[in-house]
């Protein structure tokens, strides 16, 4: 489909873009790096895209890494359902099907300037959070503390293996891993996300809190975050729901008041803290 | 008084030349007609294509067509369509793909893999013919309005939606009575014709027989008034128009507290009528179908052997148990989740998300019920003992 000139494209129509990279993060989870025929559309750490998986159908999912110098968005995907096994089955040279970027991303343009950011991811939810860290780490010197706690089920499904190791190593961060379990060649911490946070330094009234993990795993460290002071209009959660169109128009990403795909996926924790704990919501 | 807003008289074939003129311009003009004993809205062409000398009786959980005594064209209340059938169709093709190149056989990875160039080829957004509505509800065009706000009024307006609600003419119609489960004076959305209309028409009965008067709301609604030989009505014909718009809306027996149930429903989420709805809803969808603002849809992929994909985009709704289906189970697994999301999300979050109730008191989703459950009904019994806002820690 001819997608330029005056006319509006039709947002419920993908374009075809090509498997460049494929990389195999843990057992389960794969990263792809894709080619656009055209200019990227501009994201912003947190968003997300429709993938179609030819033949197969269609899923949200969070952009892993914004194009850099060699043009290629990242994704990563873990496979538990049919759309992404197919995605995660994708080869170099194969092509599938892009609406996006759609949703409101994390708050680490002006709104993170001079204040302490913690991020903290759980298992895939590292993937959303990876292109908020690389852009607060390419703004270090406007930051306060910089923190990343990122705890998985175990050590082999840990993601992007190579960066975690540098990000241990860059003195400009904070960072800490744990899993909840492992076999005696763990040398590392043993345990929920949450036993970390109190080893962070950052002022609890200057912080600036990006969850995303699992929903258990965000409302207890929400709540943590919040007993040592920080406050809940600074702590910011990613919501996952099932979603068809991405455009606020088919009413399966409702969270209460919020349709995730357009007033998310990062929501304020104040705003949704009620519904956190209702059932069934 | 400029001549749009002016209320005429129509002549006695009025209606019929209307019909003939909408026609004659190029849209499908859809009206109601009488089938399958339900009076249903579907492509006419003539009045003798309305549903004169008929009506409908209606209840929770009951709805029977029965002959008046008259010929009134336009003497029932509402049928179980609404206009959403047409402006957001049930069925639409989004897109489909087409192989551009011959599927090829490359050795990529380990394993070789077709490896076939794609191409999405977005499906029409523009009907046939533009649609006419004749006999529009002031209630049903509050329900456009609110549609237009779902479909159109964000960042991304649906194209296939847009195209369709921007080419309509509305002929609208002032209700002559009110049905049972008609709760539109509480909504503040009828029983009067006041906005979104191109003509609105009112039918009095002479001797049994209807006469129209007859208003533009708009150029496209004057263009075709003027038309039509007519002179203005007389001040005893406005008269019984008043009345009559009166009458109907002093007939109304049920009612919905429009603006305390957003917070209500809020603040009582636990409470223990949702657990009593739940033993009596059966989640057939029934209540969403009929509703002429529910907009809840889901997409479905058929791919054939030559690797070609058709998504064509499907009403759905809150009530089927994969609507909140993400990896590992459905979020709302149970008919108490799943009605308590369906009536919080149409009187109370609607509010939150579009600036408006999603509830038009229409009255159809009580009529269509099969078991006949009442939403008027279900607000009022939390309100008689509401709980408050469960503020739980963590």
């Amino acid at each position: 489909m001819a997608a330029g000139g005056a006319q509006r494209p039709d947002p419920l129509v993908p374009i075809p873009v090509t498997v460049r990279r494929r990389r195999r993060e843990s057992p389960d989870t794969w990263s792809l790096q894709l080619e656009c025929a055209g200019p990227w559309p501009p994201s912003l750490p947190g968003q997300f895209n429709m993938l179609y998986a030819p033949g197969v159908g269609e899923a949200a999912i969070s952009i892993s890494g914004e194009p850099g110098r060699n043009g290629l968005l990242m994704h990563t995907i873990r496979s538990v359902g049919a759309v992404s096994r197919a995605l995660g089955d994708l080869r170099p040279g194969q092509q599938l099907g892009l609406r996006g970027p759609f949703g409101v991303g994390w708050p680490v343009g002006e709104e993170a300037e001079g204040r302490d950011v913690l991020l903290v991811a759980g298992g895939l939810g590292l993937a959303p959070l990876r292109p908020a860290l690389r852009a607060l780490l390419d703004r270090r010197r406007s930051l306060g503390a910089l923190a990343l706690v990122y705890g998985t089920r175990g050590p082999p499904d840990l993601l992007f293996r190579g960066e975690l190791a540098r990000w241990r190593r860059d003195r400009r961060l904070q960072c800490h891993v744990t899993v909840d379990q492992a076999g005696p060649e763990w040398q590392g911490e043993i345990g929920v996300v949450t036993r970390l946070l109190p080893r962070l330094v950052f002022r609890p009234g200057n912080a600036l809190a990006l969850l995303c993990g699992p929903e258990i795993m965000m409302r207890r460290t929400a709540a943590a975050l919040r007993d040592q002071g920080v406050p809940e209009s600074a702590i910011f959660l990613s919501m996952e729901r099932n979603m068809k169109c991405a455009l606020g128009q088919c009413g399966r990403c409702q969270f209460g008041p919020s349709l995730i795909c357009r007033d998310g996926p990062v929501l304020r924790y104040d705003q949704v803290r009620p519904l956190l704990v209702v059932r069934e919501i | 008084m400029k001549k749009r807003e002016e209320v005429r008289t129509l002549p006695e074939d009025g209606l019929e030349r209307l019909i003939g003129l909408v026609r004659s311009r190029g849209y499908c003009l859809v009206g109601p007609t009488l089938r399958d004993g339900a009076i249903v809205y579907d492509e006419i062409s003539a009045v003798s294509d309305l549903p004169a000398g008929w009506t409908d009786e209606q209840e929770a959980g009951r709805y029977r067509v029965k002959a008046r005594e008259d010929a009134a064209a336009f003497g029932y209340n509402l049928g179980p369509h609404s206009w959403k059938r047409f402006l957001y169709p049930p069925r639409t093709q989004l897109w489909q793909t087409t192989p551009t190149g011959e599927a090829t056989l490359q050795p990529v990875g380990a394993a070789a893999r077709a490896v076939q160039e794609l191409d999405f080829i977005g499906g029409s957004t523009t009907p046939d013919r533009p649609f006419a509505f004749l006999g529009v509800r002031a209630c049903e065009l509050s329900a456009v309005a609110i549609q237009d706000r779902v479909l159109m009024g964000g960042a991304f307006p649906d194209p296939h939606y847009q195209s369709r609600r921007e080419s309509a003419l509305f002929i609208a119609v002032n209700c002559s009575q009110a049905a049972a489960t008609c709760f539109c004076v509480s909504m503040g959305t009828g029983p009067e014709v006041t906005g979104g209309f191109d003509i609105v028409l009112t039918e009095l009965l002479e001797d049994g027989s209807p006469a129209y008067l007859a208003r533009a709301g708009s150029a496209a609604g004057e263009s075709l008034l003027a038309q039509l030989e007519h002179g203005p009505a007389s001040p005893a014909e406005l008269d019984r128009s008043r009345v009559q718009l009166d009458q109907t809306a002093g007939s109304m027996r049920r009612e919905l507290a429009a603006d305390e149930v957003r917070g209500l429903l809020a603040a009582n989420l636990e409470h223990p009528r949702w657990d009593d709805v739940a033993s009596r809803c059966l989640a057939c969808t029934n209540c969403t179908m009929v509703c002429p603002t529910c907009f809840c849809s889901t997409v479905e992929d058929h791919t054939s052997l030559d690797g070609t994909a058709t998504r064509t985009r499907s009403w759905d709704s809150c009530f089927s148990l994969d609507f909140s289906y993400v990896h590992g189970g459905s979020v709302r697994a149970s008919t108490r989740a799943r009605y308590r999301q369906w009536l919080t999300h149409k009187l109370s979050t609607w509010h939150d998300q579009f600036d408006s109730s999603g509830c038009v008191g229409c009255g159809r989703c009580i009529a269509w019920c099969p078991v006949g459950i009442d939403l008027t009904e279900e607000v009022r019994a939390i309100a008689s003992e509401p709980g408050d806002r469960q503020e739980t820690t963590s």
